[in-house]
């Protein structure tokens, strides 16, 4: 913000509140209530409006309060932001990122627990990245501020705690590539977001099994970065997606997908995909943990995986 | 005090503009609204509009066009007694029912026309098609097909107008916004949300509401429990104007004020123009619903031929110069049509340009490559 005048923010709680989860916090102190404009309910409007003065010069950061309520304004993200510079032939861009913590939590009952990912993926023109660390989250932020095409990033809400030591000056995370976490021999296993920490732990119990898992954070969830997911399967022949997506058409269906075109002779063994199960996250906590992927799954799953 | 307050927010002006007019008319009879230049100019573009119209549904039925075709026959008073009291860098959004609004805003007939029959000469290269109308140098910010998802791009960029004065500085900034829509889509939410925001911020905007009291089928009657749209604005804190849209001098006067309103920094406005369209919702609308007798109503009060009689009456203009005009616009409708004809269509390189602004977004293919690198990209067979 302190780069480009024109970047700004809206959303719901954005300025004076500093954001559900703080993100925003000091923001409308230090920019004004203009530039970290406090919008009314009305997503689908204010996300719009966002597209409209993003195609007249501005470069907005539009927050949902958390990402379910951007189903809200699915009419503005998909005809809107999508497709504008497509329909409009090239005329105008929208620079817009679409941001909010998504997410299963910890009992926040069903509609504040989507994984909105699987629901935008299809839409045409659009960028989708998921940040999962304090270094990637800042890298990632940036660089899809500065895009041209309209990005979507995903947050968590489980993962704002986090603290990593991360460079104070200037830096961005390539918005198409993914992450190599810790590199291995036995197995592929992609990741995103949240899961990621779920594989970590689980990549523990793993090593001291005798296993050596690749780790990658696939952070583009669209477009997927082929190349480094291509280049792990060619080396490890086999592949575990682990996702926080419900396994009807999530991002996990989708990487089958694109893995199977791509990749298929170099596999030893059919893709294996732990998802969160297909039912409305229940309020109750033993419920709720049954239905998104446990790191004792993931071990069990690598080691079917391996044999 | 604070009770006070709310009464005047709450007020908001409803002006019967057949007043202001009539108020106008009788200063001195030596006033007209109009000159004989300004008369001649608003009678070119509505005819331009009515022409451009007949020739779309002749050329549909010809098979040169294609899909939902919505026409604007009728309305003309409400494009013209707007968008020609604009400047270049003014905003306008409608619907799909765009292609007079555009030409109003001076995207040229032969863009408009290209972009109908699909070719790359299109505004849009042919991507969009009738119902989305786009110009960047005529600042047309769309053509939307779903209803009321205009509204809120007009609200950001009247936020863009507001914010290049406050954050960025340009003191000289006084854009203003009009966004076209129908009745139908003042039940929707989006007109609500963008009624509040707008007023909220004082946003330098018009809301026009094109009330030609059909949505396809549907009589606005029979959709709205208050059929008085105008009536709507005061609600949010916006003066709420009802105005005849069969009358372009109406209509402008109206338009003179809400624009004016806008540019000063005083806020939005809620136009509803009470209009007409004499064709079918679109070119596939049988049109069985609608009273011939309610048809035969408006056709009476025919704007142009209201415009015409007007300039006449009041020597501004002979029939000979209103012939002249006639005459041009008919030139300047064919060649639009010739251009159109004769204009390529989209090659299959054409197929992938422009999805997004930076191709980058594409991804990283296998070999490592940035897929937009691919030479296949740009002949719109590579896979993606």
């Amino acid at each position: 913000m302190e780069r480009d005048p024109r970047v700004c923010v809206m959303g719901e709680d954005v300025g004076h509140y500093g954001g559900s989860y703080k993100v925003t916090k000091g923001l409308a102190t230090k920019f004004g209530d203009l530039r970290v404009l406090d919008t009314p309910i009305a997503e689908n409007s204010f996300t719009g409006m966002g597209i409209g003065a993003a195609m007249t010069g501005l470069r907005p950061v539009v927050e949902g309060m958390n990402m379910g309520f951007l189903l809200l304004a699915f009419n503005q993200i998909s005809n809107n932001c999508g497709m504008l510079h497509y329909t409009s032939g090239g005329q105008f861009t929208i620079p817009i990122v679409i941001r909010g913590p998504g997410g299963v939590g910890r009992q926040l009952g069903a509609e504040h627990s989507q994984r909105l990912e699987s629901y935008f993926q299809s839409i045409p023109g659009i960028q989708m990245v998921a940040c999962s660390t304090p270094y990637n989250a800042k890298g990632l932020m940036k660089a899809a501020i500065r895009s041209e095409n309209p990005v979507i990033l995903f947050e968590h809400v489980l993962l704002y705690n986090l603290k990593e030591r991360i460079p104070d000056e200037d830096y961005i995370c390539n918005l198409e590539e993914a992450e190599m976490v810790r590199p291995g021999e036995h197995v592929t296993i992609l990741t995103y977001s949240r899961m990621r920490y779920h594989v970590m732990q689980a990549a523990k119990t793993l090593v001291n099994k005798g296993y050596d898992p690749e780790v990658i954070d696939i952070r583009s969830l669209k477009p997927f970065d082929l190349y480094t997911i291509g280049n792990s399967v060619k080396k490890t022949h086999r592949v575990l997606i682990v996702e926080e997506c419900m396994r009807t058409g999530g991002i996990g269906a989708s990487l089958i997908a694109a893995i199977t075109e791509n990749f298929n002779d170099y596999l030893d063994a059919p893709i294996m995909c732990l998802s969160s199960q297909d039912v409305p996250t229940p309020y109750a906590g033993t419920l709720e943990e049954w239905t998104v992927v446990q790191p004792a799954q993931i071990v069990a799953a690598v080691e079917q995986l391996c044999q | 005090s604070s009770s006070k307050l709310n009464l005047h927010r709450r007020s908001g002006t409803v002006v019967a503009v057949s007043d202001v007019v009539k108020q106008k008319k009788s200063k001195s009879t030596h006033s007209l609204l109009i000159t004989k230049e300004e008369g001649l100019e608003l009678y070119e573009d509505m005819i331009l509009g009515r022409a451009f119209e007949d020739m779309c549904a002749q050329m549909y039925y010809r098979g040169k066009m294609f899909g939902f075709v919505h026409l604007y026959n009728g309305q003309e008073a409400v494009s013209t007694g707007f968008i020609k009291l604009l400047k270049q860098q003014d905003s306008v959004v409608s619907t799909y029912r765009d292609h007079v609004h555009a030409l109003s805003k001076g995207v040229p007939a032969r863009a408009v026309m290209s972009e109908l029959f699909g070719k790359t000469t299109g505004c849009c290269r042919g991507q969009g098609g009738s119902m989305h109308m786009f110009s960047r140098e005529h600042n047309l910010l769309g053509g939307f097909a779903f209803i009321g998802e205009g509204i809120p791009v007009a609200t950001g960029a009247a936020f863009t107008s507001k914010y290049k004065r406050e954050v960025l500085k340009e003191a000289d900034c006084d854009h203003v916004t009009l966004a076209f829509f129908g009745d139908g889509t003042c039940n929707n939410g989006q007109f609500f949300e963008c009624l509040n925001m707008a007023a909220l911020w004082k946003l330098p905007i018009v809301f026009v509401v094109e009330n030609n009291l059909w949505a396809i089928g549907m009589s606005h009657l029979r959709a709205t429990s208050d059929p008085q749209i105008y009536k709507k604005g005061p609600a949010f804190g916006m003066p709420g104007i009802h105005v005849d849209g069969m009358d372009v001098l109406k209509v402008r006067e109206v338009a003179k004020e809400a624009i004016g309103r806008a540019r000063r920094g005083e806020g939005p406005t809620l136009v509803e123009c009470e209009t007409y369209r004499f064709r079918g919702h679109s070119l596939a609308d049988p049109d069985e619903l609608r009273d011939p007798a309610e048809k035969a109503h408006y056709a009476a009060r025919d704007p142009i031929t209201a415009l015409k009689k007007y300039l006449i009456e009041n020597s501004l203009a002979s029939e000979a110069d209103l012939k002249a005009i006639d005459k041009k616009i008919d030139e300047v409708v064919e060649d639009a049509v010739e251009f159109a004809d004769e204009s390529p269509v989209p090659s299959q390189s054409q197929l992938l340009e422009n999805v997004f602004a930076d191709p980058k977004g594409f991804g990283i293919g296998p070999d490592g490559r940035y897929r937009c690198e691919d030479p296949k990209f740009t002949e719109g067979t590579a896979h993606v």
